[in-house]
């Protein structure tokens, strides 16, 4: 550690400068928030007084889902979006052979794989009343899908890239659908039929749940599958990437 | 079961469903990307006129999402500036699509390195529809955190979009975008969390309505107006944006420089004089018109010497950027009537005319293979439509006569001679002129015709490289003409604008 | 009140932090954990916004649906950063190796 530290360069007259400049804009805004008084109303009594309303128990699931739904969907896309980024700069740099895999890791996958999904599935339906929900859900997903990938399991190079496509789709789809169903029922984007709110965030949550869990997985992938961009013409050479320029 | 009148709020939606259902559609498809862009950018151009006509009978509205009225719930709305501002998002985007479509397939068709134009085209449409969902839902949101969500939406498309060309220079200028965008997001941020600890709502009227002037909503705004400058590329700030938008293939470039620097600067511009003008002092305001007048002179310059033809033109969106600001310091006199009309036409010509420049750029080099200024000679010969669409492009970008450019221009100098401060008039007169130069420096190299060449190569060019780009830039010339149809829309809806025009604009 | 303070305090202070390292430190993995530093010290900030003193009310939740929105924003811009500096970092290294081979190449054809 400071061996590191020793290799570093001391700061010059320009970083000086700006050290000085942040921790006086740090001391001024913790200042600031030192003088803006007491607990504010906030939107707490707001959320209470709807709780009943909006067809779940927890409070944190009502909003992200029910009275601010439309900034989740929003940002289930950016989730999306990130992996459209990623398919489009680079393929998966999967090893271009096969390693043996120690039988002890494929014994902890076989174990562990199937106890993440359970927990996942638990976590989505726990976060009607409770902390969880379609994110925390995902997270373990994507963690067990991160497991499989780190295991190198043959049958992921061979899953094919539309089914792929679909399960990545298929929460934000999902998401936007209900929204355009209430829509169409009650003139209000998300505004969930009566009855019907605790069914309805269950079922957005099931499939965000899914596609997140896909998502941070193909994250982890790091690009996008071979088979992801389709040539129509023949490439002259074959052996050619095409990726490099 | 309702179904959609005239009347009825929930038409908004449709800018943001649309290209958000044609962008996943396009991902989970790879064939016939554009049939579904193309659909989803017509009907959003037609769902806009369907707004406008509506602001126009009913006047301005509010759709509130899932039916929970504001302090919990979020809201979007319409009015005069947004709808002019989807307008313009609408109009670009439908030219740039079909320009995308030409584009492509005339690189698909002639594939020097096989796979990556299939690449670039695969992922175009996905990006592009993501990114016209979140910038139609930047202008139309009435939520601060909202409007967070929707410009980390537009950050990330934007930035990947970017990456797009695979261009090791692309990719280094992608990645720095990502960083500052991300920057400017964060900050941003920061300000929500302090406005929130002060307000304790986050819907734009109602913290319109608290006119609270404490040093919680002073560091709130200071804070989200250096994270949009950031995002908008104010002269000191401006330092990613050449490379960012020289280096993106040539549609990406058009969307950027066109459509995603004018996002976060309408919302500075809606923050400082419509939600928080109380909160808002003389040296501020002259603050920025000095960096505007700054980013005038210094993007020209810097535009005059550039050796290629796209890094010369994103220089000179660093320029144009400063007009946008150089009208902050005369609010004191003219309230923000006058300046709305100022800036959104800037942006509207601005817009158009840099679309425009950006395409023809992207013909050039297709055409010859590179965009050095120096050997651009005799391209007025193969390609006169995008020689002819470039100088139009140009007399907008210099603000004469009939362009949307001249009447902003026109405003901004009577305003300030007006208010006596004249230095801001001199900075509009000698960037218009330097506009001039380096306009000319690259029209008069199309029109040098080599010795002992002869082209009589007819460009084998689909229309659809050449014909939006002049269609982009005759707009952007003839706005002016029909200059009193988008102050007609502007001043329709806007609260602070009928106060101060009772009797109609000029 | 002490309480919120102090992670309110504590968050400005990783966001500066993460700020200054942002600018000063030109590594891009640096950059990126940078970054994160700094959205870490925002949602300290926002989670700290949400409490209340027992007994006085409910816990705001809005604020807490705010900071998993922006964790979900976060981990997605770290991901696609993280695969674009991996991204820069090959190209150009292929670049530095093809102009490496074309310069031998030029020097061998010239002897």
């Amino acid at each position: 550690m400071r061996r590191t530290r020793n290799r570093h360069k001391r700061l010059d007259g320009f970083q000086r400068l700006f050290l000085l400049l942040v921790i006086c804009l740090t001391a001024l805004l913790g200042a600031i928030l030192c003088t803006i008084h007491g607990p504010t109303p906030g939107l707490a009594d707001a959320v209470a007084q709807f709780q009943e309303q909006s067809g779940v128990e927890s409070p944190v699931t009502a909003v992200l889902l029910n009275f601010r739904g439309y900034d989740t969907l929003l940002e289930v896309m950016v989730l999306l979006l990130a992996v459209i980024g990623a398919w489009s700069l680079t393929e998966a740099p999967f090893p271009d052979q096969i390693t043996e895999i120690s039988p002890v890791q494929m014994g902890a996958v076989r174990l562990l794989a199937p106890v993440m999904c359970l927990v996942a599935a638990y976590l989505v339906w726990q976060g009607s009343h409770l902390a969880g929900g379609a994110f925390q859900g995902g997270a373990i997903l994507g963690a067990a899908g991160v497991l499989l990938l780190v295991s190198e399991l043959p049958w992921l190079r061979s899953t094919p890239v539309f089914s792929l496509r679909i399960g990545l789709v298929l929460g934000p789809l999902v998401f936007v659908g209900t929204a355009l169903f209430c829509l169409f029922f009650t003139g209000d984007l998300l505004g969930y039929p009566e009855g019907t709110a605790g069914w309805l965030i269950l079922l957005i949550e099931t499939a965000c749940a899914l596609s997140i869990g896909l998502t941070l997985a193909s994250l982890f992938a790091g690009g996008r599958p071979e088979d992801e961009v389709v040539l129509e013409h023949k490439p002259v050479d074959q052996s050619f990437n095409g990726e490099r320029s | 079961m309702i179904f959609l009148h005239a009347d009825t709020p929930a038409w908004m939606l449709f800018p943001i469903v649309l290209p958000l259902i044609a962008g996943l559609l396009c991902f989970l498809f790879s064939r016939r990307t554009f049939v579904i862009a193309l659909a989803a950018v017509l009907a959003n151009f037609l769902v806009v006129c369907l707004l406008i006509y509506q602001l126009l009978v009913f006047g301005s509205m509010r759709c509130h999402m899932g039916g929970w009225q504001p302090p919990l719930g979020i809201s979007l709305r319409t009015d005069g500036p947004a709808l002019l501002m989807l307008l313009m998002t609408a109009v670009t985007g439908l030219a740039i699509t079909l320009y995308a479509r030409g584009y492509f397939s005339y690189r698909i068709f002639d594939p020097p390195r096989a796979g990556r134009h299939q690449r670039q085209q695969r992922f175009f449409w996905p990006l592009w529809m993501l990114l016209l969902a979140g910038l139609n839902g930047l202008f139309l949101s009435n939520d601060i955190f909202n409007i967070y969500v929707t410009l980390e939406l537009i950050g990330i498309s934007a930035a990947s979009l970017a990456a797009l060309s695979g261009k090791p220079a692309s990719q280094l200028a992608s990645f720095r975008y990502l960083l500052i965008s991300l920057l400017g997001s964060l900050t941003y941020l920061l300000g929500i969390v302090f406005l929130y600890r002060s307000c304790g709502v986050l819907d734009l009227d109602l913290l319109q309505n608290l006119s609270n002037n404490g040093p919680g909503v002073r560091a709130a705004l200071a804070l989200m107006s250096v994270g949009l400058l950031l995002k908008t590329a104010l002269f000191p700030l401006h330092f990613w944006l050449p490379p960012a938008h020289a280096n993106a293939l040539a549609p990406v470039s058009a969307i950027l420089s066109a459509l995603v620097v004018k996002g976060s600067f309408y919302l500075l511009f809606r923050f400082w004089f419509e939600i928080f003008p109380s909160t808002i002092t003389t040296p501020a305001l002259n603050f920025m018109g000095t960096l505007g007048a700054a980013a005038i002179l210094w993007g020209a310059i810097q535009a005059m010497r550039q050796h290629r033809l796209k890094l010369m033109v994103a220089y000179s969106t660093v320029s144009q950027l400063g007009y946008l600001f150089i009208a902050f310091p005369l609010a004191r006199v003219d309230g923000s009537a006058q300046l709305w009309s100022i800036v959104i036409f800037m942006a509207l010509a601005h817009s158009c005319a840099k679309s425009a420049m950006f395409m023809v750029a992207g013909t050039v080099f297709l055409h010859l293979g590179h965009d050095r200024i120096k050997d651009l000679s005799g391209v007025r010969a193969t390609l006169p439509i995008t020689v002819f669409a470039y100088g139009i492009a140009g007399v907008s970008l210099m603000g004469l006569p009939p362009s949307g450019a001249f009447i902003a221009k026109w405003m901004l100098l009577s305003s300030s001679l007006a208010s006596s401060q004249w230095w801001w008039a001199l900075v509009v007169m000698s960037g218009s002129l330097l506009a001039m130069i380096y306009v000319f420096r690259v029209m008069s190299r199309f029109f040098v015709i080599p010795e002992g060449v002869s082209f009589i190569r007819p460009a084998p060019f689909s229309p659809l490289l050449e014909w939006p780009a002049l269609a982009l830039a005759l707009i952007s010339l003839f706005l002016g003409l029909v200059a009193p149809w988008p102050l007609h829309i502007l001043s329709q809806g806007s609260t602070a604008l009928a106060q101060s025009f009772p009797g109609g604009l000029p | 009140m002490i309480t919120t303070l102090l992670y309110s305090l504590t968050g400005l202070i990783l966001f500066a932090m993460g700020l200054f390292t942002l600018i000063v430190h030109s590594h891009p993995l640096r950059k990126i954990l940078a970054v994160n530093v700094m959205s870490t010290g925002v949602f300290l900030i926002l989670v700290a916004t949400a409490y209340t003193p027992l007994g006085q009310g409910e816990i705001d939740p809005v604020p807490h649906a705010m900071v998993l929105t922006g964790i979900v924003v976060s981990v997605s811009i770290t991901a696609l950063a993280l695969i674009l500096a991996c991204r820069v970092q090959e190209t150009s290294n292929l670049d530095l190796l093809e102009k490496s081979k074309q310069s031998k190449a030029r020097k061998e054809s010239g002897a």
